[in-house]
């Protein structure tokens, strides 16, 4: 190849443009926060823990949750102990609001999104899992994991 | 013109994409199964598995015991017992339920152990079909089924049965429900982790009907798949209906190799 500099130039060329466009494209879908609250009252932590742990959110599903004071927990999502130390409040919201956002094939549902859903149950259809108030109350709750 | 490296180079890719295209299926293939194959019994607690290996505890027996008494028990116009034209199921019903569901040329569809029932009962009994669900559906599917305890699911995918295996395929990966999960999210990506409390098996039928102590009662295949719609939030499927009998299509191929379990006990 060294042989031919001209093609050399341009197939570095076509590459560095692929890369910048391919990275354009990650900051895009990494602007990995929300940091609008989707209330005005701001969230409570003490009723965030109550739809964390219970079946409003459900989170223990997935996920272990300290201080909730439940005994058996899934394991399919990582353990949220210190997650208002990794992540902002504005990060942690858009994980509960849509976290297919961030990631397509996340299992975890979006808990504030009715668009896209297919064959939703009657009693559940054009309703998100979580209110706007509910989803801050979590974050509020998440943000005191450290 | 290109260079000549740069020609090789290309020569080269096309035909790395040519070789993916033409093995990408089998790869796919294997990557839809779960390995090593393992039933749900083993995903259970031991508790559950001793009331599954003794027939004396294990409460399905009760269906199959009404199974083989309706067995005897003739039934609409044509006044015959089942028992009247395969005489001893241990003999003519052995090794069915590892078969099933199959395509049926004269239905022109799907059938499967629950459908073959009720065309029996219609066609040669000239009785009511059976519904669905029902104790003695339940009672005779079970006792059919568990002729085959021991015996390994088929699973095999003839012509006739490609468009329906290839939706239930399709299906088993499609989102669905409030919380938008496929099965194969579960029961693929996510098996031998627990949801809350509970270990994920490989999902697989080869234990059903199976008795559910969370049911109280024994149950079929369908009733469990409506059980995990219901998890997901999403609609569920009637009874019967070509989603359902599809994905049963799907998870006798996923499943194949697995010994049928019949009355199986699960959580
Ligand atoms: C069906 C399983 C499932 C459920 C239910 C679930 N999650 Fe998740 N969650 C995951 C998975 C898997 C991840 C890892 C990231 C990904 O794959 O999207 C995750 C990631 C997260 C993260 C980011 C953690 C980190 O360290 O980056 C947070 C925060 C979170 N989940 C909170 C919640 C809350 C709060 C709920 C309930 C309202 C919830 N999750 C319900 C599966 C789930
Ligand atoms: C949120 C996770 C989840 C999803 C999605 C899900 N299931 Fe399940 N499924 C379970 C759990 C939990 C059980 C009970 C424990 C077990 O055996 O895995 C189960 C049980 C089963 C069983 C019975 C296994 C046995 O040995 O008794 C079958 C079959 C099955 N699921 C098929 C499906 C099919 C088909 C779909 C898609 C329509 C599906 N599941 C979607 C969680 C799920
Ligand atoms: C009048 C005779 C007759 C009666 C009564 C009858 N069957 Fe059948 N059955 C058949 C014939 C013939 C077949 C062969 C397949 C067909 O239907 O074309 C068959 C097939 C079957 C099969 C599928 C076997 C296979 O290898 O795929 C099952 C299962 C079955 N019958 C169960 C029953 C049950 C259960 C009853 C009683 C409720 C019953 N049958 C009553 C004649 C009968």
């Amino acid at each position: 190849m060294g042989r031919n500099p001209r093609s050399l130039r341009l197939v570095a060329a076509v590459a560095l443009a692929a890369i910048v466009a391919g990275c354009a494209a990650g900051v895009r879908s990494a602007s990995d926060a929300l940091d609008t609250a989707l209330t005005a009252t701001p969230g409570d932590s003490a009723r965030g823990r109550e739809v964390i742990a219970g079946r409003d959110g459900n989170c223990l599903l997935c996920h272990e949750v300290p201080r909730t004071g439940v005994r058996f927990m899934g394991n399919l999502g990582p353990p949220l102990a210190g997650v208002g130390a990794r992540l902002t409040p504005g990060q942690l919201r858009l994980r509960l609001v849509d976290s297919k956002r961030l990631n397509p094939e996340s299992i975890m549902p979006s808990y504030y999104r009715i668009e896209g859903l297919v064959q939703v149950a009657a009693a559940y259809r054009g309703k998100t899992v979580l209110s706007a108030q509910q989803i801050e109350d979590a974050v509020a709750f998440l943000v005191s994991l450290r | 013109m290109l260079p000549r490296s740069l020609r090789h180079a290309c020569a080269l890719a096309c035909l790395f994409v040519w070789t993916c295209t033409q093995i990408g299926p089998v790869f796919a293939a294997d990557a839809e199964r779960p390995s090593p194959l393992r039933s749900g019994i083993e995903f259970t607690s031991a508790d559950v598995r001793s009331l599954q290996d003794d027939d004396f505890q294990n409460p399905g027996m009760l269906w199959v015991t009404r199974g083989e008494e309706l067995w005897r028990v003739a039934a609409g116009k044509s006044g015959k017992s089942c028992a009247d034209c395969h005489q001893r199921a241990e003999t003519s019903m052995k090794g069915v339920a590892a078969r099933y569901p199959v395509y049926d040329a004269a239905a022109g569809d799907v059938v499967n152990l629950e459908g073959r029932i009720n065309l029996c009962r219609t066609h040669r009994q000239a009785a009511k079909p059976l519904v669905y669900e029902s104790e003695n559906m339940l009672a005779l599917t079970t006792y059919v089924a568990h002729q085959s305890r021991g015996a390994r699911v088929e699973g095999a995918v003839p012509t006739e049965l490609r468009a329906s295996f290839e939706r239930g395929r399709e299906r088993y990966r499609k989102r669905i429900g409030q919380m938008d999960l496929a099965c194969t999210h579960c029961h693929q990506q996510n098996w031998g982790r627990t949801l809350l409390a509970q270990t994920i098996s490989q999902g697989h039928g080869n234990a059903y009907p199976a008795y559910r102590l969370e049911w109280q009662s024994l149950g079929s295949l369908q009733r469990r798949l409506r059980a995990c719609y219901f998890g997901v939030r999403a609609e569920m499927p009637p009874y019967q209906s070509p989603e359902l009998l599809d994905l049963e299509v799907y998870l006798a191929w996923r499943g194949r190799g697995l010994t049928i379990e019949t009355p199986g006990v699960r959580r």
